[in-house]
């Protein structure tokens, strides 16, 4: 998967609902009780979850390379 | 020997009423549950009609915060509708109090037989020739459970199906992105014996803003937008309408997000496997109510799973009974539903205002939900007249 895109939580801003891993085709997101994790190796940055976030808690980070 | 007949993963109102389903058909039934408090955080705006949850579980005023006598629903131009709880359908009448609720449906369970477990996820099912292993995690231990069949009742996130087989992914217009907050001291601005709702796509792009009274003056004012239609994240848009509306955002006492599924799917089993709730998408594609559903498929699901355990069958051939069943008692309706919202959902907000305005001068309480469509045909037939099959 490329790995030149990275999604990261805002974990202040995360009301853990749960909305992002219900879009997630590659099983990549994970939400354990109060916390989301993303699973890197599996996420291919479609940024679907980005967009139904209602809490604005996901972002794309983009690492140059 | 299995550990257990069934593992039902997920305590909401559809887990709890499938655990307990299952257990009063005389099953060997797990229910896990991977927060560690039943019903909390809530994910809701706690509405549902008076009928319905009569007839599925005896009403306890314990966890009836508020009963309303009707809907309001303001068009985008405000335009106002007043609707009696009967024509306003599932989701107004009784404002539970969920974290009570769901506990108590969760208790119901236990007391019928399941045995419950909490902060405990599932994380994986593993298929073997005669049933499953469930692989669990507990507070950070991982252990296994073997079963002859699972119940994903793991909410709009669920995975369950995915692992069985079943596509329950979204897309960005199957689904409405959410937020609420907990509000008090609004008895002085809203008329607090109704559920209030907003429509347009101005401030809601493909959903709506409710406010639900929940006593005392304090009400779940809410909003739900489709990602596909909105530019902005939910919360942008509820921000926005408090602000027009002055409504303080000084006295919020909760906030609560999250997603609802707003799109039925084709198959809610597999083998060894049956969906329940929001895991199945069985949420109504216009209300996004489905507490109702949720329940009325788990009292489904135990008695398919019963039937299942005494012939030796999990087979997908078997197990699609439960589709089957659950499209006569509810599915249809859910299917009309999902015609009309893709209606509704391309109508501009000038169309909208002129449907209301169309109404304006009828007494809305007087009439059925017929009774409205057929007002609502008659006065808007360009608009409406394709849809006339589907109600008549
Ligand atoms: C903002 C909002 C407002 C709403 N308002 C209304 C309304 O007014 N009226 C109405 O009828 N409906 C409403 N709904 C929809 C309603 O909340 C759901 O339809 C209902 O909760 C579905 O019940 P369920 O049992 O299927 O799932 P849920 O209640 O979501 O329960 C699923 C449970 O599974 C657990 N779980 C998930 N994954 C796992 C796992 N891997 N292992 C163990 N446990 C797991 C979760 O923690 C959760 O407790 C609203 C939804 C939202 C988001
Ligand atoms: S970006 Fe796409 S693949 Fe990655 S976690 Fe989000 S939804 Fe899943
Ligand atoms: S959709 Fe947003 S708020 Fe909800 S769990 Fe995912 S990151 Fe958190």
């Amino acid at each position: 998967m490329p790995s030149n895109c990275k999604i990261v939580v805002d974990r202040f801003r995360c009301a853990y609902c749960g909305a992002c891993v219900s879009v997630c085709k590659n099983d990549a997101n994970e939400l354990v009780e109060t916390f989301l994790v993303i699973d890197e190796s599996k996420c291919n940055c479609c940024k679907l979850c980005v967009k139904v976030c209602p809490m604005n808690a996901l972002s794309v980070e983009s690492s140059e390379g | 020997m299995h550990d257990y007949d069934v593992v039902v993963v997920g305590a909401g109102p559809g887990g709890s009423t499938a655990a307990r389903s299952c257990a009063e058909e005389g099953l060997r039934v797990l229910m896990v549950e991977k927060r560690q408090e039943i019903g909390a955080p809530v994910r809701c705006a706690e509405g549902v009609s008076k009928s319905e949850l009569s007839s599925l579980v005896e009403v306890k005023k314990k966890w009836i915060a508020k009963e309303v006598q009707g809907a309001k629903i303001y068009s985008p131009d405000n335009t106002l509708i007043t609707l009696s709880a009967e024509q306003a359908g599932n989701e107004v009448g009784y404002i539970l109090e969920r974290k009570i609720f769901d506990r108590w449906l969760a208790k119901q369970a236990a007391r019928a037989g399941a045995d419950v477990l909490v902060k405990t996820a599932a994380v994986g099912v593993e298929k073997e020739k005669d049933g499953l292993r469930v692989k669990l995690r507990r507070a950070g231990e991982f252990f296994e459970v073997t079963v002859k069949m699972i119940i994903g009742a793991d909410g709009v996130e669920s995975r369950v199906g995915k692992w069985m087989g079943i596509d329950t992914t979204l897309k960005l217009n199957e689904i409405e992105s959410c937020v609420q907050y907990l509000i008090t001291g609004l008895e002085d601005m809203y008329d607090m014996e109704y559920c209030h709702f907003w429509i347009g796509h101005a401030r809601s792009p493909g959903g709506y803003i409710w406010l639900f009274p929940k006593g005392n003056g304090s009400a779940n004012v809410g909003i739900g937008v489709m990602p596909s239609m909105a530019k902005k994240p939910a919360k942008y848009y509820l921000d926005k309408f408090l602000e027009s509306e002055g409504i303080s955002t000084s006295k919020i006492v909760e906030v609560v997000a999250g997603g609802v599924p707003v799109s039925p799917i084709d198959r809610i089993s597999a083998e060894r496997c049956l969906l329940v709730g929001d895991a199945a998408r069985h949420a109504d594609p216009i209300t996004g109510g489905g507490i109702i559903n949720a329940m009325r498929g788990g009292k489904i699901a135990g008695k398919v799973a019963a039937e299942a355990v005494k012939r030796d069958d999990f087979s997908a051939k078997f197990l699609s009974r439960y589709d089957e069943l659950c499209r006569e008692d509810f599915g249809k309706t859910l299917e009309r539903n999902k015609v009309l919202q893709k209606k509704i959902l391309k109508m501009k907000d000038e169309t909208l205002n002129s449907i209301a305005k169309s109404l304006e001068g009828y007494r809305m309480e007087d009439l059925s939900v017929t009774g409205i469509v057929k007002v609502l045909i008659k006065k808007n037939p360009k608009i409406f007249w394709d849809l006339k099959s589907l109600f008549f």
